[in-house]
């Protein structure tokens, strides 16, 4: 019992990392129909500015821990957003009105120089992040066994509600979110009625890459490490959280995240971590293959 | 207020409009009539950037539009009822005639207050979402929507395509009243030839992409190929 709560816990935290990227996904696929697999790279940019950020910290001089938290999770999300928007500039815009597969190919691309650009600046070897928050909160003891909620995961978790929470309200309730929601609906309606198409995608990434910088962020707080491919496998992971949960829907993409986190923890805990990806990805193809408009999503063909 | 000068355009290789001249002056009625596929939704569109031109020029107020970004067109003060109604299906009324705000958004309480006062049934409506409503609920939506902007021409394609005649009669009131009322310049792209041209200043007639007449409504109403073209093939009144 204790065991499984706990493996729920670690399930939560990583399902709110595959979360925040999720929603990238699912955001420009709305809006743009297609798959941003250079998505992945960009959280890892995220992970890489927020190591940097904590570096250049201590040489400043800050020492006070949650204050330099909050300094680098700003920062990593305005320098990530700037990735973000320069390779929708660079890499897809221009392809917009081509042929469906371009824009794809060339995330693909994207998705490669990104991890060799960083792989050169960085060079290729794991960097780490020193744990900067210890300790924990203990929620039950068994026989000898301590179910343990530890602070980087209260914070993973509490700034993922949090950020969700803005998110939803910002695409539900703001002019911007409407006008989101408009050119997924109808582009060339939303133009006919005044809205910049092209600056409401660009926005689109631009919040995409914030999010995903805080995902970047948080796993470099929880793994303590960071190299230039871990962009990949938690791409696909958050891919696959999209797609589980109805790629297109918002509540899907968290819903997703959250499942994803808590099947690979599991998995972990009472089968074997070797094959913990594995399960993942056997999720995707049993998605694909069953329900393939995914738990939230709805259908392609609809009633107009 | 609209001048189109030798305007030819289409889609792919197929030329929808071969040099068609057309002019709206402000404060007019103007109504396009034609046969199916004649090219009219088209010349609608075309106003609005999409598709460009491929000849030719449009003048909105003496300013050339012809390349500019859609979105900047509908900024000077041009609203469209587009070909189908294109109504947002997945959000309410109410986010639909927001959308129809999104040039004037200080104007959008007045605006609502305007379009619930012309469309009762869609302030019963307001928090349904569009995909569900009827189709002539739908038609008052798109009209609504285009109002909200208090646009200076409002370009209407088809408003009574396949309404019944209470609300055709209802839906062209509405036009005569922000016309009359407002000094709104309406240009009109109509099957029902009978009602448009009796609403209508001045009207022109399309076929195959080219203007082949043109005259005041009621010239046109009394003209002999018009009335047997459009008129008494069962396509009018």
């Amino acid at each position: 019992m204790e065991y499984l709560l706990q493996q729920i816990i670690n399930g939560l935290t990583l399902g709110a990392i595959y979360g925040l990227i999720a929603i990238g996904y699912t955001m420009v696929y709305g809006i743009i129909g297609m798959i941003n697999f250079a998505h992945g790279d960009v959280f890892m940019i995220g992970a890489f500015i927020s190591i940097i950020t904590f570096a250049l910290l201590w040489m400043g001089g800050v020492t006070s821990i949650p204050l330099a938290i909050v300094l680098v999770l700003f920062t990593t999300m305005l320098f990530t957003a700037v990735y973000g928007w320069t390779v929708e500039r660079i890499a897809y815009r221009p392809l917009r009105g081509s042929f469906r597969l371009a824009p794809l190919i060339s995330a693909i691309g994207m998705s490669i120089f990104l991890q060799n650009y960083v792989q050169l600046l960085q060079g290729a070897r794991i960097k780490p992040l020193p744990p900067l928050i210890s300790g924990g909160i203990v929620l039950m003891e068994g026989d000898g066994f301590a179910v343990q909620i530890n602070y980087t995961q209260m914070i993973i978790i509490a700034v993922t509600v949090a950020l969700m929470t803005a998110f939803t309200l910002l695409i539900t309730r703001t002019p911007l979110g409407r006008a989101q929601r408009a050119c997924e609906q109808d582009r060339g309606m939303a133009a006919l009625l005044g809205v910049d198409v092209d600056r409401t995608i660009s926005l689109t990434f631009v919040m995409g890459a914030a999010l995903a910088a805080v995902a970047g962020l948080m796993f470099a707080l929880y793994y303590g490490v960071v190299d230039f491919f871990i962009g990949f496998l938690a791409g696909l992971k958050a891919f696959t959280a999209a797609v589980l949960g109805g790629i297109g829907s918002l509540p899907g993409a968290m819903l997703g995240g959250i499942l994803i986190g808590l099947i690979e923890a599991l998995w972990s805990g009472y089968f074997s971590v070797e094959y913990k990806d594995v399960a993942a990805f056997a999720v995707l193809v049993l998605v694909l293959v069953f329900r393939p408009t995914g738990l939230l999503g709805r259908p392609e063909i609809e009633k107009v | 207020m609209l001048t189109i000068a030798g305007l030819s355009t289409g889609y792919g290789h197929i030329e929808a409009l071969r040099g068609v001249d057309l002019e709206v002056r402000a404060g007019e009625i103007v109504t396009l009539i034609g046969a199916n596929g004649a090219g009219k939704s088209t010349l609608l569109m075309s106003v609005c950037g999409s598709p460009r031109a491929w000849r030719g020029r449009i003048l909105f107020e003496g300013r050339d539009i012809t390349r500019m970004p859609t979105f900047e067109i509908v900024r000077l003060g041009i609203a469209q009822s587009p070909e189908g109604r294109r109504i947002f299906p997945r959000m309410t009324v109410l986010e639909n005639l927001q959308m129809g705000a999104t040039t004037a958004p200080e104007h959008f309480e007045d605006g609502l207050r305007r379009v619930f006062k012309l469309f009762p049934r869609l302030e019963e409506r307001r928090l349904q979402r569009g995909g569900t409503l009827s189709g002539g609920e739908q038609q008052m939506l798109s009209i609504g929507r285009a109002l909200m902007s208090r646009p200076r021409l409002l370009l209407l394609d088809e408003p009574s395509l396949g309404l019944a005649p209470m609300i055709v009669k209802q839906i062209f009131q509405v036009i005569r009243e922000v016309n009359e009322q407002e000094g709104m310049t309406v240009f009109l792209v109509e099957q029902n030839a009978f009602h448009a041209l009796r609403l209508a200043h001045r009207g022109y007639v399309m076929m195959n992409g080219r203007i082949t007449l043109s005259g005041t409504g009621r010239e046109l109403l009394a003209n002999r190929e018009v009335r047997a073209a459009y008129l008494e093939g069962g396509h009018g009144a």
